[in-house]
């Protein structure tokens, strides 16, 4: 059950240019699904801010939320420090059906600040027993992070946009020249790279997650919006429904 | 402690309710807590058809406080009246509708479709959203209209009506009794102040809406500025709002002449904000020397 909770900070990394993990020790570590969220209090903010989940350790009863400096909220997280205590509200939104779904082989997609929740994904597919494959974009070389992890999860390609890392280009290059042979397909990211991906493996099975500007993070106050692709009058919630959804159901804007 | 407060038609057992637009229909945070320790519960705007409300991104933080632009999104008051506000029968609390429109019209059409739910206590006429293009604060800003729009809804509601003003007046006492007159059975003040944000790399106002709504800490001397003001003028049950994130900020509306409070953006930041600042009420009460809620409204006035 949704619940805030007062937790600690066991570590706090920094990974890559403006990018940190940040490892919280709570009891609820194990009922954190790949693709759910943490809703982060800040001290001397109004608003909180959602961090997608990059891990658990159920034994340890800790999770990992990797961020970018982004904005001002972000750039307060980044200024903790292990031992600080956070005000979190934890599990939030849907999450990828792992349990459920039945699969040989998965594609992951992930670009920037998207990577995060796909490396848990990544992980819980493994665990099932599914081939992953990986094909990660960034900005450039230092903003790379999380590689060596996915390589030990399976076959793991990057795409830099300066071309300073990995190929020079997109996700969707590389994708095209792999042409996998998957049963189903996850992606993060920006929205113009889930638009490219969405559309380039329009033919196959995929779930997407999605960010937007949150208010409540729980589904009350119609913030975080999203159209529906069968009939645009309706929408969905981010916080509430998402961030995960089928890959055709919602319109990406 | 006595925290109980009495409003038209309503008696409450103590003065603190969630504001309308951020609680929804309170299933999100009936997780949190049990709902019946409010006062009350303000609802989520209702018009006559469900309304998509605007684009994305629809809030922004600011200092001490945010801009929201949700353009009155919910499912229309059918579907609020069917699936939404029977989940809150369960819980010992009343229930205010909040009322919305475009037209006088629909304005009525909704106030009379409410007439048939057994779920509700009172509406709070809501004609104060800026984030419209049509209605909502066109109704708020001009004395003739608010009058007009308040009569008619009086006239058809079996319920007692709360008019939730604006603050994007140059007068609120003018609004004020406009809608007294008009037969307001009592007020809700203040929905939020028009305001911008712009984002400096993208050179673009962050709310795809341009404008949002300024609500939370920021907006709070404004709020109690106008019910000191109000209170001044008339006599009228007051719901006071704007930037309450504590017991003390409750103790200051009560001060200035409110009858009751209601808590908005503070959910957002905190989901206990409400049964918090409720538990430590009779504490802040007592500190401040007071008895009782009852006793602490209108204290602030220097002329009595
Ligand atoms: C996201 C959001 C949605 C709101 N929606 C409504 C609404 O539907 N109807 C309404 O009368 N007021 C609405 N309001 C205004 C609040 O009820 C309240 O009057 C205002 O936010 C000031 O109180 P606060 O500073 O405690 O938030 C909304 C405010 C916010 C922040
Ligand atoms: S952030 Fe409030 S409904 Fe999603």
């Amino acid at each position: 059950m949704i619940t805030k909770q007062l937790i600690e900070i066991k570590s706090h990394l920094r990974i890559a240019e403006d990018t940190f993990e940040v490892v919280l020790q709570s009891t609820l570590a194990r009922e954190l699904k790949p693709g759910q969220f943490v809703h982060v209090a800040l001290k001397n903010h109004m608003l909180r801010r959602p961090v997608s989940v990059a891990n658990v350790d159920a034994e340890a009863e800790t999770f990992t939320i990797v961020f970018k400096i982004f904005g001002e909220g972000t750039k307060s997280l980044s200024r903790y420090q292990a031992g600080d205590h956070l005000d979190v509200i934890l599990p939030c939104g849907s999450y990828y059906p792992v349990e459920e779904l039945e699969l040989d082989h998965a594609l992951i997609v992930g670009g920037g600040i998207g990577v995060p929740p796909l490396y848990y994904l990544a992980k819980s597919l493994k665990e099932k027993g599914v081939k992953v494959t990986t094909v990660l974009g960034f900005q450039s070389k230092a903003h790379v992070f999380y590689e060596e992890k996915f390589q030990l999860l399976g076959d793991t390609y990057i795409a830099t946009n300066d071309g300073t890392y990995g190929k020079k280009g997109f996700v969707t290059d590389i994708i095209s020249e792999l042409s996998p042979t998957i049963d189903y397909y996850f992606s993060c990211g920006p929205t113009p790279m889930l638009q490219a991906v969405t559309n380039q493996l329009a033919e196959q099975k995929g779930y997407i997650s999605l960010e937007e500007r949150m208010g409540c993070g729980v589904g009350t106050c119609y913030a975080c919006v999203v159209p529906l692709k069968e009939d645009p009058t309706q929408s969905k919630k981010i916080c509430k429904d998402g961030p995960v959804f089928y890959a055709n159901e919602v319109i990406l804007t | 402690m006595n925290l109980t407060t009495t409003l038209p038609g309503l008696s409450l057992k103590n003065p603190v309710m969630p504001a309308s637009g951020c609680f929804g229909f309170g299933k999100e945070y009936s997780q949190f807590y049990d709902l019946s320790d409010l006062g009350a519960i303000i609802v989520k705007a209702a018009t006559g058809q469900a309304r998509y409300g605007n684009p994305t991104p629809r809030v922004a933080e600011t200092t001490s406080g945010m801009l929201n632009a949700i353009g009155l999104q919910n499912p229309g008051v059918d579907a609020i009246i069917k699936e939404e506000l029977p989940f809150l029968r369960s819980y010992d609390t009343p229930v205010i509708a909040n009322v919305a429109g475009s037209t006088v019209e629909e304005y009525v059409q909704v106030t009379k479709a409410l007439n048939h739910s057994q779920d509700i206590a009172a509406i709070e006429l809501n004609i104060s959203c800026p984030n419209v293009k049509e209605g909502g604060v066109q109704f708020g800003t001009d004395p003739e209209l608010a009058k007009e729009v308040t009569y008619q809804v009086k006239q058809a509601s079996n319920y007692p009506v709360y008019v939730k003003l604006s603050p994007n007046v140059s007068n609120i006492v003018t609004m004020a009794k406009a809608v007294t007159d008009a037969g307001a059975d009592g007020l809700s003040m203040i929905n939020t102040l028009t305001g911008m944000q712009i984002n400096l790399k993208q050179r673009k106002p962050i709310i795809a809406n341009k404008t949002g709504g300024l609500s939370g800490p920021a907006i709070k001397p404004i709020a109690i500025r106008m019910v000191y003001e109000v209170r001044q003028a008339l006599d009228i049950p007051i719901i006071g709002m704007g930037g309450i994130i504590t017991a003390e900020d409750a103790l200051e509306f009560l001060l200035a002449g409110a009858n009751a409070v209601a808590v908005g953006t503070a959910n957002f930041q905190n989901p206990l904000a409400c049964p918090e600042i409720i538990q430590e009420l009779p504490r802040v009460l007592e500190q401040y020397g007071f008895q009782s809620v009852e006793e602490a409204i209108g204290k602030g006035h220097v002329n009595g």
